[in-house]
């Protein structure tokens, strides 16, 4: 529809997933490139510089985790990927490959669109760094400049790695982050295999952050993939 | 006989049978000379280097050139395989390679010299032995033998050339024989060749060469080369007539009994008895008759037995035992029965006396024998003048405390009846002397028996037959009582002795009863072949006295790529070596076999029909004993391990079986269940996509929103059905084993909330986690399942109203769990269906498929846990989950200290 839409490529062999997203994105006022095979798709990220990527995993003639580590060689475009996989360890290969989100099929429009909204706020934000030295997501107000971390009106105080871990977080908020890129940025590569670590220090930050930690409205976990920090 | 004269289907099956083996199984060819020195190497090789020319594969295993240097030059162009160094008494000797020639596999092997003894260590003692496994694993053998070599005609040849030959052929490996080559020279051209120094003869055989080639002795052998031939052509050419159906010249059917004892003169009887068989192309059997326990053989006796029955054995005959107290009444029963036409017996040599006591075998044969034939046949002097020799190495310790206990006895009554003699009577002390000896043989035996018989007879003269202490006797009457007392002792220390025999007897065949006993009922309880294996070593080596062990093959197929050992007996390679072998030709091997004696340990396939299931393999510091009942106590042995193994065999099958009859059923109700919980919703959303579809103008705004609702609903429910699905399958398939991991509960409880949190809207859920529950080990993608399925089942199955609570508590290092609800409970009895798959609550609202609560239970289970519901008081269900986990201290398995402690962020 509108010419200043967002450029978006869905890598997708099913023709028929490929309509039902064209259809909703073009609604949406997207402009919609596709690509059936992940030779096309390689090709469509280069030439058509797309703003997002929808990516299919099992692509006739390749795999789209390939895929997403050959386009982050050279691009920080974000990537969803969409794929029938859902088992944990799929969604962890694709994330730690560089992929942004992950949607297991099948999945609502309105869960897509809100995806795609996340990855191009957080595509902006990135474009610039430094950007606001305040992090306010939902009751959540993390003053980086003064080390100050509230909730509601109430201060918090945390050590220096709850604040890292915290910060994180905030930065990618509404994104999954796996185990083991929270460990390297948080602790150090060395420390990417450690969940206990990451487990252990999670729970106390809910403890200090969340009014029930047993039922979290901030920290959430993507059980066997991660955590991610409620967007709002 | 009558099988053979009537066409009889089990004999055409035989004899296709026989065809088909004759065609496909390696041939054995046969050099045979009267002597050394006519050729039969050279001819060999001649005729190996002709078919090596058409291209064959012929290869030398071992020939002696003797420095001939024709015969060497015939050598060269065939390829040799190299010889196997042995050190024998000091000295090198070069023996043949058997395992490189079957490594090798040609087509054919030569082998020279097919008598030749291998030196010590070898696998086999003799070399035919080597040319045998080599035909059973498929490769031809050419040979070379001397005549005076043939076992049948060694009796012969040593009559004719007073040269007893110690390496002797069995006539079954020549009547195995495929092709029987004579090599032929006329003795005088041999004798010329020998003068010109062309024959070479070994060091130890020049002393005696003088009086072996003499004319006389070469014609002589030459013409028993030629007989033993043209026997040989006789049998196949009767085998020629008999596959064509050509009768009319065929034998009415001769069956030869020879007769067999421990007698040494019994191999010569054997013999002869297999040169009438040849003679008559009669098939033989050699019968030996045992008598009931009491007359059972002694030592030296029955080893010569056992000697001459395994010579029957090798010159092709059929060994019969018989059990009965009449020798000739069993002969002629057995000769009846099987249309026996001629007995062969030995000419008795014995002093006439013992036939009219005993009675006389021979006589009672002939009188019995009726229609059937009854042959003398001399015994061989020359082997029987060492039999008393023998007797007197073998003669038992001399028993110094029965012969005391005699004298003692004697004494001491002796001494009494003296003290006594107005009291007792002269019979009193007679009987009391009888009272003696009867004592002294049922403790000791026969000779301690007649050492005291021999005695009292002295001190009852000496001491109480007038006139006093002296031996002379007036009255003539007591002459009487001597010789009477004297053979009363005989006949009861006869008898004391047999029964003293029988009872050890008894007590050797209750042990072995006993042992037996005792493996089959331990094999009861065995379920596995392991199992097996274990008992059977454990008593194995308690019966044989030893170290045992049993050994599994534990290649692909029950190949014997490798074995599984079980047992006292640790085998290293020496040990296996010989388990392999006995496992693949299904023959018993190592120490006191033919195959491999030298190694320590004897092995015993465990035979099933025509699989070898596994190897027994024994230790012990004794002989391995080979009198017949210990033979058949071990084949009883082995019968019953065999059968156990069979069993567990059968009972692994069996559950295997029954796990995939299970899995069928469970893979066919699931498709059932399945095909009608997809098609539901499916048809909820055609219907409703059709109609906005076909009708879009006529449906009102709200009609509209309604079916997208429909169809937007059942795909989530769908989605759900397959998804459940595929965790139940992914579950049952055994292949998930929980990842276990050390995690907070309330992270866990938390996640799982959170992807419940649109369906559990507006409900009253709690959760009571103690402030300072530990870690624990569980899987927190599965349990985040478990949680998700109960709080959902939960939420479905109770009113908006209703509470729902989640507690965790733990303790004795288990994890308990318990989600409760305030809901209408479960209907009584239904505790345990509702884990069943497919089953589906009276309350069950839309979207139930009846999986949730069967995953939950596959994955306690999968956590060594387990679930279940119960109602609780006061109303509402409660489901309570018990899984022994791992737990941590609160701060868990120590995190802290190292990472909190890092320098402050750069960012």
């Amino acid at each position: 529809m509108s010419e200043e839409g967002p450029r978006v490529l869905i890598v997708e062999d099913e023709p028929e997933v490929r309509r039902f997203l064209r259809t909703a994105l073009d609604v949406q006022g997207f402009r919609v490139v596709e690509a059936e095979t992940a030779k096309e798709g390689l090709a469509a990220a280069t030439t058509y510089n797309p703003e997002l990527i929808l990516l299919d995993l099992g692509l006739p003639d390749g795999d789209g985790v390939d895929i997403t580590r050959k386009v982050r060689e050279w691009s920080r475009v974000p990537i969803i990927v969409i794929s029938a996989r859902g088992r944990e360890d799929d969604k962890v290969g694709a994330l730690d490959a560089g992929a942004d989100d992950y949607l297991t099929k099948p999945f609502g429009v309105n869960e897509l669109l809100a995806r795609i909204r996340v990855a191009l706020r957080h595509a902006v934000q990135s474009a610039s760094p430094g950007g606001d030295p305040v992090l306010s997501v939902g009751t959540l107000r993390i003053d980086q400049a003064r080390r100050e971390v509230r909730v509601g009106e109430r201060e918090v105080k945390l050590t220096p790695i709850e604040y890292r871990l915290l910060v994180l977080l905030a930065r990618h908020a509404g994104k999954v982050l796996t185990h083991r890129q929270i460990l390297r940025e948080v602790w150090g590569p060395p420390y990417a295999g450690e969940v206990q670590y990451l487990r252990v220090f999670m729970a106390q930050l809910r403890r200090k952050v969340e009014a029930e930690p047993a039922r979290p409205r901030l920290l959430l976990t993507e059980q066997g993939v991660g955590y991610r920090l409620r967007d709002g | 006989m009558d099988d053979e004269r009537r066409p009889d289907p089990d004999v055409l099956l035989r004899k296709v049978q026989a065809e088909e083996a004759r065609r496909t199984r390696a041939r054995l060819r046969i050099y045979f000379g009267y002597s050394p020195g006519v050729g039969k190497t050279y001819t060999m090789l001649e005729v190996a280097r002709l078919l090596r020319a058409d291209g064959a594969d012929v290869v030398v295993g071992c020939v002696e050139t003797h420095g001939r240097p024709e015969t060497a030059a015939l050598l060269e162009g065939l390829e040799a395989l190299p010889r196997r160094a042995v050190e024998h008494h000091g000295t090198l000797q070069q023996e043949f390679d058997l395992d490189a020639a079957l490594a090798r596999k040609p087509k054919v092997l030569l082998l020279d010299e097919l008598a030749h003894a291998n030196a010590a260590g070898s696998r086999h003692p003799k070399r035919w032995q080597d040319a045998i496994e080599l035909l059973e694993s498929g490769i031809d053998v050419w040979t070379t033998l001397n005549v005076q070599h043939v076992e049948s005609l060694n009796d012969v040849v040593a009559q004719i050339t007073f040269v007893r030959v110690r390496e002797t052929v069995p006539d079954a490996v020549l009547d195995r024989a495929d092709e029987l080559e004579l090599v032929d020279l006329p003795p005088d051209q041999l004798l010329a060749r020998l003068g010109e120094g062309k024959v070479h003869l070994p060091e130890q055989a020049r002393r005696a060469a003088d009086n072996f080639f003499r004319r006389g002795n070469l014609l002589a052998l030459r013409e028993l080369a030629l007989r033993r031939t043209a026997e040989r052509v006789d049998v196949d050419v009767a085998a020629y007539r008999h596959q064509h159906e050509i009768r009319s010249t065929w034998a009415a059917g001769e069956r030869i009994l020879v007769c067999v004892g421990p007698s040494p003169t019994s191999a010569s009887l054997l013999r002869g008895g297999r040169r009438m068989a040849a003679g008559l192309r009669a098939p033989w059997v050699a019968a030996y008759v045992e008598a009931p326990g009491a007359f059972a053989l002694t030592g030296p006796d029955r080893d010569r037995l056992q000697a001459n029955l395994r010579l029957a054995e090798s010159l092709g005959g059929e060994v019969v035992r018989l059990t009965g107290a009449s020798a000739s009444g069993e002969i002629l029963r057995y000769a009846r029965e099987h249309n026996v036409t001629r007995i062969v017996v030995g000419k008795p040599t014995h002093r006439r006396w013992r036939d009219v006591l005993r009675g006389s075998f021979v006589s009672e044969l002939v009188r019995g024998s009726g229609t059937i034939e009854v042959h003398f046949i001399a015994g061989d002097e020359g082997g029987a003048e060492d039999s008393p020799a023998r007797r007197g190495t073998a003669a038992r310790r001399v028993d110094w405390l029965g012969y005391g206990t005699a004298a003692a006895g004697v004494a001491a009554i002796s001494g009494l009846g003296v003290g006594l003699r107005d009291v007792l009577s002269l019979p009193d002390v007679a009987v009391l002397f009888l009272l003696l000896i009867m004592v002294v043989a049922m403790r000791f035996g026969r000779w301690p028996a007649l050492a005291a018989s021999a005695l009292s007879v002295a001190a009852y003269d000496f001491c109480f037959v007038p006139p006093f202490y002296t031996m002379s006797v007036h009255d003539a009457r007591h002459f009487l009582t001597f010789a009477m007392m004297f053979a009363v002792g005989l006949v009861i220390s006869a008898l004391a002795d047999r029964l003293r025999r029988q009872e050890r007897a008894a007590r050797a065949r209750e042990a072995r009863t006993a042992a037996l006993h005792a493996l089959s009922r331990e094999l009861v309880g065995a379920t596995d072949a392991r199992q097996v294996a274990r008992i059977a070593a454990r008593q194995a080596g308690a019966a044989l006295g030893g170290e045992a062990a049993v050994l599994l093959p534990d290649g692909p197929g029950g190949t014997a790529a490798g074995f599984v050992a079980e047992g006292t007996l640790r085998p290293g390679e020496d040990v296996l070596s010989v388990a392999r072998w006995a496992f693949e030709h299904a023959r018993p091997a190592g120490r006191g076999t033919d195959t491999l004696p030298a190694s320590p340990a004897i092995c015993f396939p465990l035979l099933s029909g025509t699989r070898t299931l596994g190897v027994l393999a024994v230790r012990s510091p004794a002989h391995p004993p080979d009198d017949p009942e210990s033979r058949s106590h071990i084949d009883a042995f082995l019968r019953q391990t065999t059968l156990a193994l069979e069993r567990a065999r059968f009972e692994e099958e069996a559950q295997a079986a029954a796990l995939r009859a299970r899995t069928e059923e469970m893979r066919s109700s699931l498709l059932s269940a399945v095909s009608h919980d997809l098609r539901t919703p499916l048809a909820a959303i055609t219907g409703a996509a059709t109609t906005l579809r076909d009708d879009p103008d006529r449906l009102g705004s709200r009609q509209r929103r309604e079916l997208t609702e429909t169809i937007c609903g059942e795909a989530e429910r769908m989605g759900r059905l397959i998804g459940n699905l595929l965790d139940m399958m992914r579950l049952e398939s055994g292949r998930v084993s929980p990842r276990r991991e050390w995690v907070p509960l309330e992270d866990v409880v938390g996640s799982a909330l959170g992807r419940l949190e649109s369906r559990l809207e507006g409900r009253d859920v709690r959760t009571d986690l103690p402030d300072d529950l530990p870690l624990v080990s569980i899987d927190p993608v599965l349990f985040e399942q478990l949680f998700v399925n109960l709080l959902e089942n939960a939420a479905r199955h109770t009113p908006r109203e209703a509470r729902i609570e989640l507690l965790a508590r733990v303790g004795d290092g288990r994890l308990e769990v318990e989600v409760a609800d305030r809901g209408p409970g479960l209907p009584a009895g239904e505790e345990e269906r509702v884990f069943e798959k497919f089953h589906r609550g009276p309350h069950a609202g839309a979207g139930g498929v009846g999986l949730g609560l069967p995953i939950c239970r596959a994955i306690a289970e999968a956590h060594g846990g387990t679930i279940a519901a119960a109602n609780r008081e006061g109303g509402g269900a409660s489901f309570r989950i018990v899984i022994p986990a791992g737990v941590g201290s609160a701060g868990g398995p120590d995190p802290g200290g190292l990472p909190d402690m890092l320098p402050e962020a750069k960012a």
